[in-house]
């Protein structure tokens, strides 16, 4: 966990642009330089978890998960009305009134 | 310096002038929009307020009372709601520029229960920008000051909800912790934070950050207020499938038994290097005052402590670059103009409406669940994620409720930390620990620094076992108050 040459290289520039693009992002040159430096401190800091063995451990992935009593429950499957179309259709930038309109989805 | 002793009314004094048949609603929704028009202008709590509904249901409430009809739990009471959960007729920004103009056509269940239960509510309060932040410097609409000393932060995310409570702009305010965001928030500005156990409160119409750790919950000037207001936000919800069944007590009933027989843990992992020294002593004091009352303090371990802040920033950018997916230009907010194609627009749109801070976070938190790092960083945090929580269930077998310092030190200055995101990060580091466990946790003034700067102690307590932090708060309160 200490060598500092390997710690900096952990995310290229190249991880940079491709999780911009898995995340839809679209970073300026300059971010991208800042958030390589920034990741890269984060995840040196990250790796200290590490030291822990934690191969005999169950993922924790919600709180109900070390409560005895699972507190979450399913309700009902009863149909209610959902809200109206027309307050939905009045917060989006652009529709004609029953569909939300974007740009050509298929590029060539 | 702002001044800080406010002139509203408590809960109960207010109910109590009501019940009296007298004038109480308007009066102190007045009081708030007067302190809002002489201090808002530097403090900058509120980003939309609801003047003309505020005095309108505060002289309904009025009228309720004279003409003595039973007056609901928070009849009267001026609450202001952090902007990152829905009021319908009101904007919701969460502090970013991607919901400006957004006007929710829903209202979260939180806010409606205390609408139900008669509470005037003011406006939005400023945010961090998707609750993203320590400081409250990362709004799209700029910063909040702290009342108690405006050249500093007043912490985050919840700062506007700290800062309307400790400058007389509101009796109460909702604010949201996802890993300190309330408690943080108030120990800075010398109020008392609340996070009630995960699923206590429904998030439902809350806009997600992390939805394994997002909690809501009520600031007061003191602790007996910000039960009451749990008290009528807590319950199940049939629109919240994480929210609990579990009973909700009467959190005041019990408030003033005082800490003699309790079991109080200190754990030596939070009075360890970079505490603060004024902090530190603060909280020792507060700590042996309560040993006098008669409370058995007990030394404990909570041995994974130093992992819980690398943790908390895994699993909750990981469900943050998830839950802002949704912010893409097509059903609300900021679309950005002019672009050829759908995939364009998604980038640009998010480009140029997402601050620095979240797209640090989007970008972090969609590395570690990228194809060949999702189990090095995600599952690996989720494993530590449970010793975490094993070390609090292990401590509970021995103690009822454990003592620490809210946060590291008092607040900061503005601008400080701004280009340091691990600085800022570690503000939190007694507060991850709670989230991460899902156990709840408040935040109650224990004393200042020789600059006046208030200091919180937490108060950490068992899965839905709010009536024993209520408990222990009030003998803090009682010990600082006297």
């Amino acid at each position: 966990m200490s060598d500092s040459h390997i710690q900096t290289q952990r995310v290229t520039g190249d991880d940079v642009k491709r999780v911009a693009e898995l995340a839809y992002l679209e970073l300026s040159a300059e971010e991208e330089t800042r958030m390589q430096r920034d990741l890269n401190a984060i995840l040196d800091y990250v790796a200290q978890l590490n030291e822990l063995d934690t191969s005999s451990i169950e993922p924790m992935a919600q709180v109900s998960d070390v409560l005895g009593n699972a507190s979450s429950s399913l309700r009902p499957d009863t149909p209610v009305p959902s809200l109206p179309r027309d307050a939905v259709m009045a917060c989006a930038p652009e529709t004609d009134g029953s569909f939300f309109k974007v740009p050509k989805v298929i590029e060539r | 310096m702002t001044k800080v002793d406010t002139a509203l009314p408590t809960i109960h004094d207010l109910r109590a002038t009501l019940s009296a048949r007298k004038a109480a609603a308007v009066p102190a929704a007045q009081s708030c929009f007067e302190r809002i028009d002489a201090e808002d202008k530097t403090i900058h709590a509120y980003l939309a307020l609801d003047r003309e509904g505020a005095l309108k249901r505060a002289a309904e409430i009025d009228a309720a009372a004279a003409n003595r009809e039973s007056l609901p739990a928070l009849a009267g009471v001026p609450i202001g709601i952090k902007d990152v959960l829905a009021q319908q007729g009101l904007p919701a920004t969460a502090g970013s520029k991607i919901l400006e103009g957004y006007r929710p056509p829903y209202t979260a269940t939180a806010v409606r229960k205390l609408a139900d239960a008669g509470a005037v509510l003011l406006g939005k309060l400023n945010c961090d920008e998707f609750a993203m932040g320590s400081s409250n410097e990362n709004s799209a609409y700029g910063p909040v000051r702290n009342p108690r000393a405006t050249d500093r932060v007043p912490g985050g995310s919840s700062g506007g909800s700290a800062a309307a409570v400790a400058a007389g702009m509101a009796v109460a305010t909702l604010g949201t912790d996802t890993g300190g965001s309330i408690r943080q928030p108030a120990s800075f500005c010398g109020v008392v934070g609340v996070l009630p156990t995960y699923g206590r409160v429904s998030r439902y119409g809350l806009i997600a950050f992390a939805s394994s750790l997002d909690r809501i919950g009520p600031f007061a000037a003191n602790v007996r207020d910000a039960a009451t207001v749990l008290g009528v936000i807590a319950g199940h919800d049939p629109l919240d499938a994480t929210s609990s069944s579990e009973p909700v007590p009467d959190y005041t009933a019990n408030i003033d038994a005082g800490v003699k027989g309790l079991r109080l843990g200190v754990p030596a992992e939070y009075f360890a290097e970079g505490l603060d020294p004024e902090v530190r002593s603060a909280i020792e004091s507060s700590i042996e005052q309560l040993r006098a009352a008669g409370a058995e303090i007990k030394p404990i371990s909570l041995p994974h402590t130093r992992y819980a802040v690398p943790t908390y920033y895994v699993i909750a950018t990981a469900e943050a670059s998830a839950n802002l997916a949704r912010f893409d230009g097509v059903r609300y907010g900021y679309r950005a103009p002019d672009s050829n194609s759908l995939s364009a627009m998604y980038r640009r749109s998010r480009e140029g409406g997402f601050g620095p801070e979240v797209k640090r976070r989007i970008m972090l938190g969609t590395y570690v669940l990228s194809a060949g790092y999702y189990d090095a960083y995600y599952k690996k945090a989720q494993q530590v994620r449970r010793l975490l929580a094993n070390d609090f269930l292990s401590a509970f077998k021995e103690v009822d409720a454990i003592l620490t310092p809210t946060a590291p030190t008092p607040a900061f200055k503005l601008g400080e930390k701004v280009d340091d995101p691990m600085s800022m990060y570690l503000a939190d580091i007694y507060t991850v620990t709670a989230s991460l466990a899902g156990i709840c946790g408040i935040s109650v003034p224990s004393g200042q620094s020789r600059e006046g700067l208030p200091i919180g102690m937490q108060i950490v307590g068992k899965h839905f076992d709010e009536t024993t932090i209520f408990r222990v708060g009030q003998a803090v309160e009682k010990l600082h108050t006297q």
